[in-house]
Protein backbone atom coordinates (compact mmCIF):
# COMPACT_ATOMS: atom_id res chain seq x y z
CA UNK A 1 0.00 0.00 0.00
CA UNK A 2 1.33 3.50 -1.10
CA UNK A 3 2.07 5.89 1.81
CA UNK A 4 1.53 9.43 1.22
CA UNK A 5 3.25 12.43 3.10
CA UNK A 6 0.43 14.54 4.44
CA UNK A 7 1.46 18.28 6.27
CA UNK A 8 -1.41 20.25 7.81
CA UNK A 9 -2.06 22.63 10.68
CA UNK A 10 -3.68 20.67 14.11
CA UNK A 11 -4.72 22.82 16.54
CA UNK A 12 -2.35 24.86 15.52
CA UNK A 13 0.78 22.98 15.72
CA UNK A 14 2.39 21.65 12.39
CA UNK A 15 1.94 18.14 11.95
CA UNK A 16 3.70 15.48 9.29
CA UNK A 17 2.57 11.78 8.59
CA UNK A 18 2.19 9.36 6.28
CA UNK A 19 -1.37 8.56 5.74
CA UNK A 20 -2.69 5.42 3.73
CA UNK A 21 -4.28 5.56 0.35
CA UNK A 22 -7.35 5.95 0.40
CA UNK A 23 -7.31 6.65 4.44
CA UNK A 24 -9.99 8.97 5.83
CA UNK A 25 -8.79 12.05 8.20
CA UNK A 26 -10.51 10.44 10.93
CA UNK A 27 -8.72 7.22 11.05
CA UNK A 28 -5.52 9.42 10.04
CA UNK A 29 -6.12 11.63 13.23
CA UNK A 30 -6.96 8.78 15.63
CA UNK A 31 -4.47 6.32 14.60
CA UNK A 32 -1.57 8.29 12.87
CA UNK A 33 -1.45 11.57 15.12
CA UNK A 34 -3.07 9.95 18.28
CA UNK A 35 -5.45 12.80 18.70
CA UNK A 36 -8.54 10.51 19.53
CA UNK A 37 -11.02 13.62 20.17
CA UNK A 38 -13.00 13.07 17.04
CA UNK A 39 -15.14 9.77 17.38
CA UNK A 40 -15.95 7.21 15.09
CA UNK A 41 -19.90 6.95 15.46
CA UNK A 42 -21.50 5.83 11.82
CA UNK A 43 -18.07 5.42 9.70
CA UNK A 44 -20.29 6.70 6.60
CA UNK A 45 -21.27 10.79 7.51
CA UNK A 46 -24.43 10.16 9.07
CA UNK A 47 -24.23 10.67 13.07
CA UNK A 48 -21.59 13.84 12.94
CA UNK A 49 -19.80 12.80 16.20
CA UNK A 50 -16.07 12.81 13.98
CA UNK A 51 -16.73 16.52 13.06
CA UNK A 52 -13.77 18.48 12.66
CA UNK A 53 -13.59 22.15 11.45
CA UNK A 54 -10.98 22.19 8.37
CA UNK A 55 -10.19 26.23 7.35
CA UNK A 56 -13.36 27.29 9.60
CA UNK A 57 -16.09 24.70 7.92
CA UNK A 58 -16.95 21.98 10.27
CA UNK A 59 -16.30 18.48 8.20
CA UNK A 60 -17.43 14.90 8.51
CA UNK A 61 -13.16 13.25 9.53
CA UNK A 62 -14.87 9.98 8.17
CA UNK A 63 -16.06 10.90 4.62
CA UNK A 64 -13.31 13.56 4.19
CA UNK A 65 -9.78 11.91 2.13
CA UNK A 66 -7.07 12.05 4.78
CA UNK A 67 -4.37 13.62 1.87
CA UNK A 68 -6.99 16.66 1.00
CA UNK A 69 -6.19 18.49 4.23
CA UNK A 70 -2.43 18.53 2.86
CA UNK A 71 -1.41 22.73 3.63
CA UNK A 72 -4.84 23.23 5.84
CA UNK A 73 -5.65 23.94 9.21
CA UNK A 74 -7.44 21.28 11.42
CA UNK A 75 -9.18 22.11 14.72
CA UNK A 76 -10.14 19.12 17.15
CA UNK A 77 -12.08 19.16 20.37
CA UNK A 78 -8.66 18.41 21.55
CA UNK A 79 -7.55 22.00 20.91
CA UNK A 80 -10.41 23.76 22.93
CA UNK A 81 -9.40 24.02 25.74
CA UNK A 82 -6.03 26.11 26.58
CA UNK A 83 -4.34 24.42 29.62
CA UNK A 84 -6.31 24.38 32.33
CA UNK A 85 -8.67 26.91 30.90
CA UNK A 86 -11.76 25.63 29.32
CA UNK A 87 -13.44 26.86 26.23
CA UNK A 88 -16.38 28.74 26.71
CA UNK A 89 -18.57 26.26 24.91
CA UNK A 90 -16.85 23.58 27.11
CA UNK A 91 -17.91 25.37 30.32
CA UNK A 92 -21.50 26.20 28.79
CA UNK A 93 -22.02 22.41 27.91
CA UNK A 94 -20.84 21.34 31.63
CA UNK A 95 -22.87 23.92 33.00
CA UNK A 96 -26.29 23.27 30.95
CA UNK A 97 -25.57 19.25 31.40
CA UNK A 98 -25.68 19.11 27.85
CA UNK A 99 -23.71 15.97 27.86
CA UNK A 100 -24.98 12.80 29.40
CA UNK A 101 -23.06 9.78 27.98
CA UNK A 102 -20.65 11.61 25.99
CA UNK A 103 -20.32 10.08 22.36
CA UNK A 104 -21.59 12.73 20.44
CA UNK A 105 -20.18 16.25 22.58
CA UNK A 106 -16.79 16.35 20.37
CA UNK A 107 -18.66 16.47 17.31
CA UNK A 108 -21.54 18.84 18.66
CA UNK A 109 -18.45 20.92 20.40
CA UNK A 110 -17.19 20.99 16.82
CA UNK A 111 -19.93 22.16 15.20
CA UNK A 112 -20.79 24.67 17.65
CA UNK A 113 -17.70 26.44 17.33
CA UNK A 114 -17.60 26.36 13.60
CA UNK A 115 -21.07 28.35 13.92
CA UNK A 116 -19.85 31.17 17.00
CA UNK A 117 -16.76 31.49 14.91
CA UNK A 118 -18.49 32.83 11.96
CA UNK A 119 -21.83 34.15 14.01
CA UNK A 120 -21.31 35.05 17.48
CA UNK A 121 -25.12 35.32 18.79
CA UNK A 122 -26.59 32.99 16.80
CA UNK A 123 -30.38 32.63 17.10
CA UNK A 124 -31.89 29.53 18.21
CA UNK A 125 -32.87 28.36 14.66
CA UNK A 126 -29.35 29.00 13.27
CA UNK A 127 -27.83 26.82 16.55
CA UNK A 128 -30.55 24.45 15.53
CA UNK A 129 -29.53 23.87 11.92
CA UNK A 130 -25.96 23.93 12.66
CA UNK A 131 -26.07 20.69 15.11
CA UNK A 132 -28.41 19.07 12.68
CA UNK A 133 -25.89 16.95 10.94
CA UNK A 134 -25.11 15.05 14.41
CA UNK A 135 -26.96 13.04 16.63
CA UNK A 136 -27.27 12.95 20.30
CA UNK A 137 -29.21 10.06 21.74
CA UNK A 138 -29.03 10.87 25.63
CA UNK A 139 -30.14 14.28 25.77
CA UNK A 140 -33.05 15.12 23.85
CA UNK A 141 -31.17 18.73 22.36
CA UNK A 142 -32.51 20.98 24.68
CA UNK A 143 -29.50 21.13 26.84
CA UNK A 144 -27.12 21.54 24.10
CA UNK A 145 -28.77 24.24 22.29
CA UNK A 146 -29.15 25.60 26.10
CA UNK A 147 -25.57 25.17 26.20
CA UNK A 148 -24.67 27.12 22.96
CA UNK A 149 -26.72 29.91 23.48
CA UNK A 150 -25.04 30.61 27.03
CA UNK A 151 -21.73 30.57 25.15
CA UNK A 152 -22.64 32.98 23.12
CA UNK A 153 -24.36 34.85 25.94
CA UNK A 154 -27.47 34.76 25.49
CA UNK A 155 -30.32 34.05 27.63
CA UNK A 156 -31.49 29.71 27.79
CA UNK A 157 -34.88 28.57 28.01
CA UNK A 158 -34.13 27.74 31.59
CA UNK A 159 -32.35 30.83 32.31
CA UNK A 160 -35.24 32.73 29.84
CA UNK B 1 -58.33 19.06 5.34
CA UNK B 2 -56.91 19.81 8.41
CA UNK B 3 -54.74 20.40 11.17
CA UNK B 4 -56.72 18.38 14.54
CA UNK B 5 -55.41 19.22 17.95
CA UNK B 6 -55.24 15.88 20.24
CA UNK B 7 -54.04 15.84 24.24
CA UNK B 8 -53.54 12.48 25.54
CA UNK B 9 -52.37 11.50 28.92
CA UNK B 10 -50.63 8.26 30.75
CA UNK B 11 -49.08 7.54 34.21
CA UNK B 12 -46.85 5.00 35.10
CA UNK B 13 -46.35 3.07 38.40
CA UNK B 14 -42.22 1.69 37.82
CA UNK B 15 -40.37 -0.37 40.02
CA UNK B 16 -36.94 0.01 40.83
CA UNK B 17 -34.54 -2.51 40.46
CA UNK B 18 -35.90 -6.65 40.09
CA UNK B 19 -35.32 -9.12 42.63
CA UNK B 20 -36.47 -12.18 40.97
CA UNK B 21 -33.46 -13.76 41.59
CA UNK B 22 -31.63 -11.07 44.14
CA UNK B 23 -30.37 -8.26 43.31
CA UNK B 24 -27.37 -7.41 45.30
CA UNK B 25 -24.57 -4.61 44.71
CA UNK B 26 -21.27 -3.79 46.40
CA UNK B 27 -18.89 -1.14 46.96
CA UNK B 28 -15.65 -0.74 48.66
CA UNK B 29 -14.51 2.31 50.26
CA UNK B 30 -10.71 3.32 50.84
CA UNK B 31 -9.06 6.12 51.50
CA UNK B 32 -5.55 7.20 50.05
CA UNK B 33 -2.77 8.44 52.72
CA UNK B 34 -3.53 12.00 51.92
CA UNK B 35 -7.52 11.61 52.90
CA UNK B 36 -8.97 11.16 49.78
CA UNK B 37 -11.58 8.39 49.50
CA UNK B 38 -11.99 5.82 46.77
CA UNK B 39 -14.94 4.70 45.91
CA UNK B 40 -14.90 1.17 43.62
CA UNK B 41 -17.67 -0.21 42.02
CA UNK B 42 -18.48 -1.99 39.18
CA UNK B 43 -21.58 -0.71 38.49
CA UNK B 44 -21.71 0.96 35.15
CA UNK B 45 -21.76 5.45 34.73
CA UNK B 46 -23.55 5.02 31.00
CA UNK B 47 -24.10 8.80 31.24
CA UNK B 48 -27.27 8.71 33.72
CA UNK B 49 -25.05 10.36 36.18
CA UNK B 50 -23.81 7.25 38.94
CA UNK B 51 -20.75 8.32 39.48
CA UNK B 52 -22.07 12.20 41.00
CA UNK B 53 -24.86 10.53 42.44
CA UNK B 54 -22.68 7.78 44.31
CA UNK B 55 -20.16 9.92 44.52
CA UNK B 56 -22.33 12.46 46.57
CA UNK B 57 -23.67 9.78 48.82
CA UNK B 58 -19.98 8.79 50.07
CA UNK B 59 -18.99 12.27 50.46
CA UNK B 60 -22.24 12.82 52.48
CA UNK B 61 -21.88 9.50 54.39
CA UNK B 62 -18.39 9.85 55.23
CA UNK B 63 -18.88 13.59 56.31
CA UNK B 64 -15.96 15.03 53.99
CA UNK B 65 -16.11 17.36 51.07
CA UNK B 66 -17.56 16.14 47.58
CA UNK B 67 -14.14 17.16 45.71
CA UNK B 68 -12.72 14.81 48.46
CA UNK B 69 -14.01 11.26 46.74
CA UNK B 70 -13.35 9.66 44.21
CA UNK B 71 -15.51 7.08 42.17
CA UNK B 72 -14.01 4.12 39.98
CA UNK B 73 -16.53 2.21 38.09
CA UNK B 74 -13.61 0.55 36.94
CA UNK B 75 -14.82 -2.54 35.58
CA UNK B 76 -16.42 -5.87 36.41
CA UNK B 77 -12.30 -7.48 37.08
CA UNK B 78 -11.26 -5.41 39.88
CA UNK B 79 -14.52 -3.79 40.88
CA UNK B 80 -16.65 -5.64 44.10
CA UNK B 81 -19.99 -6.98 42.40
CA UNK B 82 -22.88 -5.42 40.82
CA UNK B 83 -25.87 -6.99 39.06
CA UNK B 84 -25.68 -3.82 36.86
CA UNK B 85 -27.19 -0.67 34.96
CA UNK B 86 -30.30 -1.26 34.36
CA UNK B 87 -34.50 -1.96 35.97
CA UNK B 88 -33.54 2.28 37.30
CA UNK B 89 -31.49 0.02 39.97
CA UNK B 90 -28.62 2.56 40.32
CA UNK B 91 -29.29 5.19 42.43
CA UNK B 92 -31.52 2.84 44.76
CA UNK B 93 -29.02 -0.60 45.27
CA UNK B 94 -25.79 1.29 44.55
CA UNK B 95 -26.41 4.26 46.67
CA UNK B 96 -27.28 1.79 49.35
CA UNK B 97 -23.97 0.07 49.26
CA UNK B 98 -22.20 2.71 49.07
CA UNK B 99 -23.76 4.02 52.21
CA UNK B 100 -22.38 0.53 54.27
CA UNK B 101 -19.28 0.76 52.93
CA UNK B 102 -18.78 4.55 53.27
CA UNK B 103 -20.30 4.08 57.29
CA UNK B 104 -17.74 1.70 58.08
CA UNK B 105 -15.00 3.81 56.73
CA UNK B 106 -16.04 6.31 58.39
CA UNK B 107 -15.93 4.57 61.57
CA UNK B 108 -12.90 3.47 60.94
CA UNK B 109 -12.15 6.98 59.80
CA UNK B 110 -13.38 8.09 63.35
CA UNK B 111 -11.60 5.64 65.51
CA UNK B 112 -7.99 6.61 63.93
CA UNK B 113 -8.68 10.13 64.99
CA UNK B 114 -9.94 9.54 68.34
CA UNK B 115 -6.18 7.78 68.93
CA UNK B 116 -4.87 10.76 67.88
CA UNK B 117 -6.62 13.23 69.94
CA UNK B 118 -6.90 10.45 72.55
CA UNK B 119 -10.44 10.60 73.17
CA UNK B 120 -13.26 8.09 72.88
CA UNK B 121 -14.05 8.19 69.02
CA UNK B 122 -18.15 8.27 70.00
CA UNK B 123 -17.82 11.67 71.01
CA UNK B 124 -16.26 13.09 67.44
CA UNK B 125 -17.75 14.47 64.67
CA UNK B 126 -17.18 15.71 61.13
CA UNK B 127 -17.76 19.13 59.67
CA UNK B 128 -18.22 18.36 56.26
CA UNK B 129 -15.47 20.64 55.37
CA UNK B 130 -12.30 17.79 55.92
CA UNK B 131 -11.70 18.30 60.16
CA UNK B 132 -12.77 16.27 62.80
CA UNK B 133 -13.33 17.85 65.93
CA UNK B 134 -14.52 16.85 69.12
CA UNK B 135 -18.25 17.68 70.05
CA UNK B 136 -18.75 20.85 71.90
CA UNK B 137 -14.61 21.61 71.66
CA UNK B 138 -14.44 22.54 68.28
CA UNK B 139 -10.36 23.63 69.07
CA UNK B 140 -9.55 19.94 69.75
CA UNK B 141 -9.99 19.00 65.62
CA UNK B 142 -7.48 17.14 63.52
CA UNK B 143 -7.93 17.34 59.68
CA UNK B 144 -8.89 14.32 57.80
CA UNK B 145 -5.59 14.76 55.57
CA UNK B 146 -3.50 14.15 58.86
CA UNK B 147 -6.03 11.30 60.14
CA UNK B 148 -5.07 9.35 56.93
CA UNK B 149 -1.26 10.17 57.34
CA UNK B 150 -1.31 9.40 60.76
CA UNK B 151 -3.66 5.88 60.02
CA UNK B 152 -1.41 4.76 57.25
CA UNK B 153 2.20 5.31 58.52
CA UNK B 154 1.78 5.29 62.49
CA UNK B 155 -1.18 3.84 63.59
CA UNK B 156 -1.00 0.47 60.88
CA UNK B 157 -4.52 0.71 59.92
CA UNK B 158 -6.90 1.15 56.90
CA UNK B 159 -9.34 3.87 56.45
CA UNK B 160 -11.98 1.61 54.77
CA UNK B 161 -15.26 -0.08 54.40
CA UNK B 162 -17.45 -2.67 52.81
CA UNK B 163 -21.01 -2.63 51.63
CA UNK B 164 -23.36 -4.80 50.57
CA UNK B 165 -27.55 -4.28 49.69
CA UNK B 166 -29.15 -7.04 48.50
CA UNK B 167 -33.03 -7.40 48.18
CA UNK B 168 -33.47 -11.50 48.34
CA UNK B 169 -34.94 -13.34 46.38
CA UNK B 170 -38.88 -13.29 46.37
CA UNK B 171 -40.36 -16.84 45.81
CA UNK B 172 -43.91 -17.45 44.49
CA UNK B 173 -46.50 -18.17 47.15
CA UNK B 174 -47.57 -22.05 45.90
CA UNK B 175 -50.74 -21.79 46.93
CA UNK B 176 -51.66 -17.78 46.38
CA UNK B 177 -48.69 -16.91 42.99
CA UNK B 178 -47.97 -14.16 45.67
CA UNK B 179 -44.66 -12.19 45.20
CA UNK B 180 -42.55 -9.34 46.03
CA UNK B 181 -40.87 -8.62 43.10
CA UNK B 182 -40.50 -5.04 43.96
CA UNK B 183 -39.76 -2.87 46.87
CA UNK B 184 -39.61 0.44 46.10
CA UNK B 185 -41.52 2.01 43.20
CA UNK B 186 -41.42 5.34 41.62
CA UNK B 187 -44.42 7.07 39.41
CA UNK B 188 -45.60 9.75 37.04
CA UNK B 189 -47.81 11.11 34.80
CA UNK B 190 -47.31 12.95 31.81
CA UNK B 191 -49.75 14.82 29.39
CA UNK B 192 -48.49 15.02 25.46
CA UNK B 193 -50.30 17.96 23.23
CA UNK B 194 -49.91 17.49 19.61
CA UNK B 195 -51.79 17.66 16.26
CA UNK B 196 -52.50 15.11 13.15
CA UNK B 197 -52.51 16.32 9.35
CA UNK B 198 -55.53 14.43 8.10
CA UNK B 199 -54.27 15.01 4.79
CA UNK B 200 -50.65 13.73 5.20
CA UNK B 201 -50.94 11.28 8.27
CA UNK B 202 -48.44 13.82 10.01
CA UNK B 203 -47.87 14.02 13.73
CA UNK B 204 -46.42 16.65 15.66
CA UNK B 205 -46.03 16.95 19.27
CA UNK B 206 -46.27 20.57 20.64
CA UNK B 207 -46.25 19.94 24.13
CA UNK B 208 -45.41 18.01 27.22
CA UNK B 209 -46.13 18.37 30.95
CA UNK B 210 -45.14 16.02 33.13
CA UNK B 211 -45.31 15.28 37.13
CA UNK B 212 -42.63 12.77 38.32
CA UNK B 213 -42.08 11.41 41.74
CA UNK B 214 -39.11 9.68 41.96
CA UNK B 215 -37.82 9.75 45.68
CA UNK B 216 -35.71 12.58 46.51
CA UNK B 217 -33.86 14.21 43.66
CA UNK B 218 -30.47 13.83 45.01
CA UNK B 219 -29.41 15.93 41.94
CA UNK B 220 -32.27 17.73 40.67
CA UNK B 221 -29.95 18.90 37.41
CA UNK B 222 -29.50 15.18 36.63
CA UNK B 223 -33.04 14.37 37.49
CA UNK B 224 -34.62 16.93 35.14
CA UNK B 225 -31.36 16.12 32.17
CA UNK B 226 -32.87 12.54 32.59
CA UNK B 227 -36.68 13.59 31.99
CA UNK B 228 -35.98 15.59 29.40
CA UNK B 229 -33.75 13.15 27.58
CA UNK B 230 -36.04 10.52 27.84
CA UNK B 231 -39.24 11.62 27.34
CA UNK B 232 -37.32 12.55 23.70
CA UNK B 233 -36.65 9.39 23.84
CA UNK B 234 -40.22 8.22 23.91
CA UNK B 235 -41.28 10.16 21.30
CA UNK B 236 -38.72 8.90 19.02
CA UNK B 237 -39.91 5.14 19.61
CA UNK B 238 -44.00 6.69 19.33
CA UNK B 239 -43.82 8.19 16.41
CA UNK B 240 -40.01 7.46 14.54
CA UNK B 241 -38.20 4.32 15.28
CA UNK B 242 -38.40 0.85 14.08
CA UNK B 243 -36.14 -1.66 12.54
CA UNK B 244 -39.19 -3.59 10.71
CA UNK B 245 -41.96 -1.32 9.68
CA UNK B 246 -44.06 -3.97 8.53
CA UNK B 247 -42.89 -6.49 11.15
CA UNK B 248 -42.36 -9.61 10.53
CA UNK B 249 -42.03 -8.81 7.18
CA UNK B 250 -38.48 -7.00 6.58
CA UNK B 251 -39.03 -4.92 3.68
CA UNK B 252 -38.69 -0.85 4.12
CA UNK B 253 -36.67 -1.41 7.40
CA UNK B 254 -33.61 0.37 7.75
CA UNK B 255 -30.01 -0.93 7.06
CA UNK B 256 -28.04 1.31 8.40
CA UNK B 257 -27.66 4.68 10.16
CA UNK B 258 -28.74 6.68 6.99
CA UNK B 259 -32.14 4.92 6.78
CA UNK B 260 -32.91 4.75 10.29
CA UNK B 261 -35.45 7.94 11.43
CA UNK B 262 -35.35 9.38 14.11
CA UNK B 263 -35.76 12.94 15.69
CA UNK B 264 -33.45 15.52 15.45
CA UNK B 265 -33.25 18.87 16.88
CA UNK B 266 -35.76 20.78 15.03
CA UNK B 267 -37.97 17.91 16.36
CA UNK B 268 -37.76 19.31 20.29
CA UNK B 269 -40.77 19.12 22.04
CA UNK B 270 -41.58 21.70 25.19
CA UNK B 271 -41.39 19.59 27.87
CA UNK B 272 -42.80 21.14 31.21
CA UNK B 273 -41.49 19.16 34.34
CA UNK B 274 -42.90 18.85 38.04
CA UNK B 275 -40.27 16.73 40.34
CA UNK B 276 -41.91 15.37 43.75
CA UNK B 277 -40.26 14.84 46.24
CA UNK B 278 -41.42 11.81 48.46
CA UNK B 279 -38.15 9.97 49.92
CA UNK B 280 -38.65 6.25 50.07
CA UNK B 281 -37.58 4.35 53.29
CA UNK B 282 -35.59 2.05 52.04
CA UNK B 283 -34.03 4.50 49.75
CA UNK B 284 -30.55 6.49 50.06
CA UNK B 285 -31.44 9.45 51.39
CA UNK B 286 -34.54 8.88 49.71
CA UNK B 287 -33.85 8.92 46.08
CA UNK B 288 -35.58 6.18 44.43
CA UNK B 289 -33.94 6.95 40.22
CA UNK B 290 -35.76 8.24 36.68
CA UNK B 291 -33.79 5.39 34.55
CA UNK B 292 -35.97 3.82 32.28
CA UNK B 293 -39.56 5.53 33.57
CA UNK B 294 -38.71 9.02 31.93
CA UNK B 295 -39.39 7.22 28.42
CA UNK B 296 -42.11 4.96 29.00
CA UNK B 297 -45.41 7.22 29.45
CA UNK B 298 -44.75 9.35 26.77
CA UNK B 299 -45.56 6.31 24.38
CA UNK B 300 -49.25 5.48 25.36
CA UNK B 301 -50.04 9.31 25.99
CA UNK B 302 -49.35 10.41 22.45
CA UNK B 303 -51.25 6.57 21.15
CA UNK B 304 -54.26 8.63 23.20
CA UNK B 305 -53.63 11.84 22.26
CA UNK B 306 -53.60 10.93 18.34
CA UNK B 307 -56.52 8.95 19.86
CA UNK B 308 -58.09 12.03 20.54
CA UNK B 309 -57.13 14.40 17.98
CA UNK B 310 -59.01 11.80 14.95
CA UNK B 311 -60.39 9.21 16.33
CA UNK B 312 -57.57 6.23 15.01
CA UNK B 313 -56.62 3.82 17.51
CA UNK B 314 -52.82 2.77 17.12
CA UNK B 315 -52.11 -0.30 18.75
CA UNK B 316 -48.40 -1.11 17.41
CA UNK B 317 -45.17 1.52 16.89
CA UNK B 318 -43.88 3.53 15.99
CA UNK B 319 -47.17 5.46 15.12
CA UNK B 320 -46.59 6.48 11.20
CA UNK B 321 -48.52 8.44 8.44
CA UNK B 322 -49.43 5.44 6.91
CA UNK B 323 -51.02 3.60 10.03
CA UNK B 324 -53.08 7.07 10.77
CA UNK B 325 -54.05 7.93 7.24
CA UNK B 326 -55.33 3.79 6.75
CA UNK B 327 -57.05 4.36 9.97
CA UNK B 328 -58.76 7.65 9.34
CA UNK B 329 -59.71 6.12 5.40
CA UNK B 330 -60.83 3.32 7.31
CA UNK B 331 -63.37 5.55 9.65
CA UNK B 332 -64.46 7.24 6.73
CA UNK B 333 -62.80 10.44 7.66
CA UNK B 334 -61.20 11.59 10.65
CA UNK B 335 -63.13 11.72 13.74
CA UNK B 336 -62.13 14.15 16.78
CA UNK B 337 -63.07 13.06 19.94
CA UNK B 338 -63.27 16.29 21.05
CA UNK B 339 -61.77 18.52 24.29
CA UNK B 340 -60.85 17.03 27.52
Amino acid sequence: MTKKPVQFQLNGSPVAVFSDEGQNLLDLLRRGVGDLSPKYGCGQGTCGSCTVIIDGEPRLSCLTLAETVEGQHVETTNGLANGPDLHALQEAFMENFAAQCGYCTPGMLMAAKALLDRTPRPSRAEIVEAISGNICRCTGYEPIIDAILAASGQPTRRTG
Amino acid sequence: MAIHKGRGFACINYPIGMNLGGDPSQALVHSTPDGKFMVSLSSIDLGQGMKSVTRQIAAETLGVPVSDVYVDTADSDTGPHCMGSFASRGTHRVGNAVIRAATEARKALLEAAAEELEVNATDLETDGQGNIQVKGAPGRTITVADTAIAAQFKQGRTLSGRGIFLIPPSDVDPDTGEMTPVSCFAHAALVVDLEVDDETGEVSVTEINSAYEVGRALNPRLVEQQLIGGAWMGVSHALYETTEPYYPDRSHGPVDFNTYLMPGPGEVVNHNIAVLERPAEDAPFGGKGPGEMCANPVLPAIANAVYNAVGVRCDTLPITPEKVLRGILANGGARPQGAR
